[in-house]
């Protein structure tokens, strides 16, 4: 489970959901260092030269898309969250990947000035 | 009228109703900002050979702004936390730090980034006079290398009022290292730490020039969307900080005591908000700073 669970009435049990919450804090914190981090990697990936721009976008991209993936699934909860928030999720992938392939398909048609 | 299930959850969906409503809202975010992304795709794979500038901005403030935006989202959730664990203290200083990131974050942007862009000028040179200057282009070098061509002159411009004065033959400006040392290997690459403009002043004729302005939204495709991405993202950094004054205020103290839940789900709605606005941040960082 990736969330704390919800807070309990019983005082008997506080105790040991407050320790839950404590060992998400941990977590929380070793997130925060890792994304400081990959920005670290980002920065420093950006002056080696992988070959063409294109790779150099690339790395840069994937780095960035793994930053987001720990943001969205630590700090957003989206590792443990319930089925109808995967629902709406699904749908908006599926449009904005339709936006972006659109983008694709200029690039074989340009613009001409 | 009291809301419902702001505080349990729904049975059916087995969620509190402001959670599938962020959730609703972040997924327009997406749209919204997946259309200004792709519009960046799509003027950027349309550049044209030396249209793209690289290196144009300064790379340390920016990566320190990203780090801060890191670090409120850390402090967000840790504040979310402590309210889980009802420790209101904690949860107010971890608010104020998420807060005082915030500001920082559009105080750089607002203060020292964003007015820096407007007193620097850039002219496009015509093709035909491109030769002509050589010297501060170095375009035969970068051709022997594969590299893509200079079409502008950049740095200060010394006789701003040669802008509007017909009579005035040419424009004076303070070069910037690249086109100060424009055969200089090291000016290649974009540099780490900023380099401010030389003390070398080119005269450039003003028939020679297609366009000279300043580096705002107008001055090419690459600052048009920098300053739209940047800027509706500064707008989003300003709204979760207002979000966040509210709920560190004592007015929220109220909320807590009446129900402390009713608060951290507050915090853990408008967090969510601000994780997106990180995440963002995330890929704009490196696709207008670093590439």
């Amino acid at each position: 489970m990736n969330n704390p669970p919800d807070v309990t009435q019983d005082p008997k049990e506080y105790e040991e959901y407050a320790h839950g919450v404590h060992q998400h804090v941990k977590r929380y914190i070793m997130v925060g260092i890792t994304l400081l981090a990959f920005t670290g990697i980002t920065v420093a990936l950006s002056y080696v030269d992988f070959g063409t721009r294109k790779a150099n976008i690339g790395v840069a991209m994937l780095v960035a898309t793994l930053k987001a993936g720990l943001v969205a699934a630590i700090f957003m909860h989206l590792a443990a969250e319930k089925r109808l928030i995967y629902r709406v999720l699904i749908f908006t992938g599926f449009f904005v990947l339709g936006l972006f392939w659109l983008t694709f398909l200029a690039w074989y048609n340009p613009v001409v000035r | 009228m009291e809301i419902p299930y702001t505080i349990s959850t729904r049975p059916d969906t087995g969620l509190w109703n402001a959670k599938i409503g962020i959730w609703l809202f972040l997924a327009s975010e997406v749209m919204l900002f997946g259309g200004l992304f792709s519009a960046y795709v799509f003027l950027r794979l349309d550049a044209g050979p030396g249209e793209w500038p690289h290196g144009l901005l300064n790379v340390p403030v920016g990566t320190m702004n990203t780090a801060i935006l890191i670090m409120s989202s850390v402090t967000v959730v840790l504040a979310w936390a402590a309210l889980k664990m009802r420790k209101y203290r904690a949860y107010w200083w971890y608010m104020l730090a998420t807060i005082i990131c915030g500001v920082i974050f559009l105080f750089v942007k607002l203060y020292y980034e964003w007015p820096q862009k407007f007193e620097h000028f850039g002219a496009f040179i015509k093709p035909e006079a491109r030769e002509k200057y050589e010297q501060y282009l170095g375009n035969h070098r970068r051709e022997e290398k594969g590299l893509e061509p200079r079409i502008e002159i950049t740095g200060h411009l010394e006789n701003r009022e040669a802008l509007k004065d017909p009579n005035a033959k040419e424009y004076e400006i303070g070069l910037d290292p690249v086109n100060a040392e424009p055969n200089n290997p090291f000016n290649d690459r974009p540099h780490f730490l900023y380099v401010p403009p030389t003390d070398h002043i080119a005269k450039i004729e003003k028939e020679d020039v297609e366009r000279i302005d300043s580096f705002g939204p107008w001055h090419s495709a690459y600052f048009a969307s920098y300053f739209t991405i940047t800027g509706l993202h500064g707008a989003h950094v300003l709204g979760g900080v207002l979000v966040f004054l509210y709920m560190w205020l004592p007015v929220s103290k109220k909320v807590y005591q009446r129900n402390p839940e009713h608060l951290a789900n507050r915090v853990e709605v408008s967090g969510l908000f601000w994780h997106f606005v990180d995440l963002i941040w995330i890929f704009v960082f490196p696709l207008f700073y670093l590439l």
